[in-house]
């Protein structure tokens, strides 16, 4: 049977079969003692071993080597490489926690990112195979001609995947530091070797080898533990099957919760905590004096009562705890109402789609959960990283088969996902609401040390009730391991698994950002007579820039820099979509309409994200800018507006100037299979 | 020689705006209507969630496959499959 197989496919069979072995062997090691931090040591060296090995087998001095490992993938690999190279750490780890957080609304997600490689089938990859060009930029500049929408097209691809690597580089620092105790600023360090291993010396090529076998160690990490999860709760080893049954569980259960007197009463407490900090806000400065105070008066009178040292210690404490000036208070009494608001809420139901009170209410989540899906749709379909991946198929026929594979592994864990968030959720219910803290399971405790996890008794019943407890989305796919009772290499494999994400995602994106440099800026505007050879030198200084950077930029914990990777699509997708569509379907679009959509587009979106978002830029001296958003689109889906601003304005500007004299040809070109004549 | 390619384009286009018609459909469609569906139950799930979590991915992938198909039958019909 094994003759029957490709040479590569063989490789990677025998791979995974190492790979298979290799946590067989770690189980047994557990088995005979060998401690935890050892099994996270040995996950995190052997994988970044063998990726490094590929890397140094694949390395290469060839141009179309470098930039499209020289158009010679297969269908069947590409589509793994693009499943690696498109899911990250956000989608390994985050995902499954913003389904068990938001239920139904978090579905958004699972159908958008998948929904947008149907675009990318139908509208770009086959065309952009054909062309034959090494990065988006040149697509666009081969359309269009002229160096401005080059130009453009690099800005638009460097904003849209450097907020994304970086926040890559931040996931691995978080990973490393959570599972093998490393410092988070060793571990990010730790990320970019692994991430140069492979793209320095064999660029693209490298790139798409290590790729494959970090997808089949994602996969195998990402399905292990939820399988034994859901074999331990059904009997049957394939969550996706069994889940609806246990989503039934979940919703009997929340009924019989939601409204239990306890609930209620917890939820209320919460809420007249809310008030309590909002009367203190509205108060500043007088509320802190006044606390400051009162805590003085108790102390003075605990000391004169000869009572307890341990008390007033105690109360000295929290006097000393109290925010230092009026704008601090502000701050931290704001952050700690909108927790406590949060908390008193009423939970949502699991299954219920867009769940309001009123008509009104769930028409704004219906609006937003449609546009949701728009922008990541079109923003996947539009993703500079993603698309240059179909320039590496041998052929046509295979670039479009090779999207059919890379829908069907990505797939494979976005079924996954949800059932993931279900089984937590069915855990979370079963096993912790309505149990004595002091006999809540093993791994509630485990993560509440490292704050992933937080529980307040508020209303002092000694048991827990649902609103007292909350989770980090990050924890659903940490935890399961754990509570699944499965030994730690099973934690090591996730572990494993959630780097294999973030280091295959971070190396096509720097990959994308070092050649729209590379390439695009330098070769084909400032020096087109430059030698191959000095091209590729050029190309790895820049990829070593780049990624210093990044992990720079990363190390120093940049919390506004992980939201912005939400708007990374709406960039993306308003910046390339309306003139890669336009430009492979419309023959009439000209350079001045492109070149004003993608301006126009990402304006738009940018402006939005920034009205909406903040009220204020400190640094650029802009206050008090903020805008109530345009029929209650949350920003992260911005991207709505930018796409439609984009196809608008390039159609209409097209239609003023002068067709392009160059388009037919090329146009011909890419429309028909191999350029051959018909 | 061009009216054959204009042909070949003309298919190739009609298959496109078909299928993404259907893809339309099932990506905003069945979400629009979710919480209507969400009365039908199928294999478990409320259909709403499961088009969301499931079947609408599915079809993505049967819409994908579809394409591939007839691309390659219109290809080879105009000559024009790779070799």
């Amino acid at each position: 049977m094994l003759r029957s197989l490709t040479r590569l496919q063989r490789y990677y069979l025998y791979y995974t079969g190492g790979f298979l072995a290799f946590i067989g062997a770690l189980a047994v090691l557990e088995q005979h003692g060998m401690p935890p931090r050892w099994i996270g040591y040995a996950f995190l060296m052997f994988t970044i071993a063998m990726y490094a090995l590929i890397g140094i087998i694949s390395r290469t001095s060839d141009v179309s080597e470098y930039y499209v490992a020289g158009r010679r993938v297969p269908a069947f690999f590409n589509g793994m490489a693009t499943g690696a190279d498109w899911m990250s750490a956000a989608s390994f780890i985050g995902m499954a926690g913003t389904l068990y957080l938001s239920g139904f609304q978090g579905l958004a997600y699972v159908i958008g990112w998948t929904g947008g490689f149907v675009l990318v089938a139908l509208l770009l990859a086959p065309y952009l195979r054909r062309c034959e060009q090494y990065t988006i930029p040149d697509f666009l500049g081969a359309r269009y001609g002229g160096n401005s929408i080059r130009l453009v097209a690099v800005g638009a691809a460097i904003l849209a995947s450097f907020v994304y690597v970086v926040a890559q580089i931040y996931g691995v620092g978080v990973i490393t530091s959570r599972f093998v105790s490393l410092q988070f600023e060793i571990g990010v360090f730790v990320g970019l070797a692994g991430i140069l291993v492979c793209s320095f010396l064999g660029g693209m090529r490298a790139v798409t080898w290590t790729q494959v076998a970090q997808y089949l160690i994602l996969i195998v990490a990402y399905i292990t533990p939820v399988a034994i999860l859901s074999y331990n709760v059904t009997g049957n080893p394939i969550p996706q099957l069994v889940y609806g049954e246990v989503l039934q569980k979940v919703t009997h259960l929340e009924n019989r919760l939601f409204d239990s007197p306890a609930e209620i009463e917890v939820r209320q407490l919460f809420h007249e905590r809310a008030d309590v900090y909002a009367q203190k806000i509205m108060q500043l400065p007088q509320s802190l004096n006044n606390e400051r105070e009162q805590l003085s008066t108790q102390i003075n009178q605990l000391k004169a009562s000869d009572a307890q040292m341990r008390d007033i210690v105690a109360l000295e404490r929290q006097r000393r705890e109290l925010p230092h000036d009026p704008e601090q208070a502000k701050v931290r009494w704001e952050a700690a109402m909108f927790s406590a608001v949060e908390r008193s809420r009423k939970p949502i139901h699991h299954a219920e789609a867009f769940p309001g009170d009123t008509e009104a209410e769930q028409n704004i989540l219906r609006i937003n959960f449609l546009a949701l899906i728009f922008c990541l749709t079109v923003g996947t379909a539009a993703l500079p990283h993603v698309l240059v991946r179909y320039y590496t198929t041998p052929t046509v026929h295979e670039a479009r088969e090779s999207v059919f594979w890379s829908l069907l592994f990505i797939l494979l864990l976005y079924i996954t996902a949800p059932a993931y968030a279900v089984f937590a959720k069915h855990e979370v219910l079963s096993h912790l609401a309505e149990i004595p803290i002091a006999k809540l399971p093993g791994w509630v405790t485990a993560w509440a040390k490292v704050g992933l996890v937080s529980i307040e008794d508020i209303n002092l019943d000694g048991v827990l009730q649902l609103a007292e407890l909350s989770l980090n989305p990050d924890v659903i796919v940490l935890a399961t391991p754990e509570i699944a009772g499965m030994p730690y290499v099973i934690s090591g494999l996730v572990a494993a698994g959630g780097l294999a994400a973030a280091l295959s995602t971070a190396d096509g994106l720097l990959l994308t950002i070092t050649s729209a440099l590379s390439h695009d800026v330098y070769y084909r505007i400032i020096r087109p007579d430059a030698s191959t050879q000095f091209r590729l030198v050029i190309s790895k200084s820049m990829l070593l820039v780049v990624a210093v950077l990044a992990a720079t930029v990363a190390a120093e914990k940049p919390g506004t820099i992980l939201s912005m990777v939400a708007w990374a699509f709406s960039i993306a997708g308003s910046a390339f979509f309306p003139a890669l569509v336009l430009g492979i379907f419309w023959e009439r679009a000209t350079r001045k309409g492109a070149l004003a959509g993608m301006v126009v587009g990402v304006s738009l979106s940018l402006y939005y994200i920034l009205r909406v978002e903040f009220d204020s830029i400190p640094w650029l001296g802009i206050s008090g800018f903020g805008m109530e958003p345009w029929f209650h689109v949350q920003p992260t889906a911005a991207g709505l507006f930018g796409v439609v601003a984009g196809f608008a304005t390039i159609i209409v500007v097209s239609l003023m100037t002068q067709p392009e004299p160059g388009a037919e040809d090329f146009l011909t070109k890419i429309r028909l299979s191999n350029g051959k004549d018909a | 020689m061009k009216g054959k390619r204009h042909l070949y384009w003309r298919r190739t286009r009609r298959l496109t705006f078909v299928l993404l018609l259907l893809w339309f459909c099932v990506t905003f469609g069945t979400t629009w209507f979710a919480r209507d569906i969400n009365q039908i139950v199928i294999f478990g799930f409320p259909l709403g969630f499961y088009m969301a979590a499931q079947g609408g991915l599915v079809l993505f992938l049967v819409i994908i496959w579809w394409y591939n198909r007839q691309m390659k039958k219109i290809d080879i019909e105009f000559g024009l499959e790779d070799e």
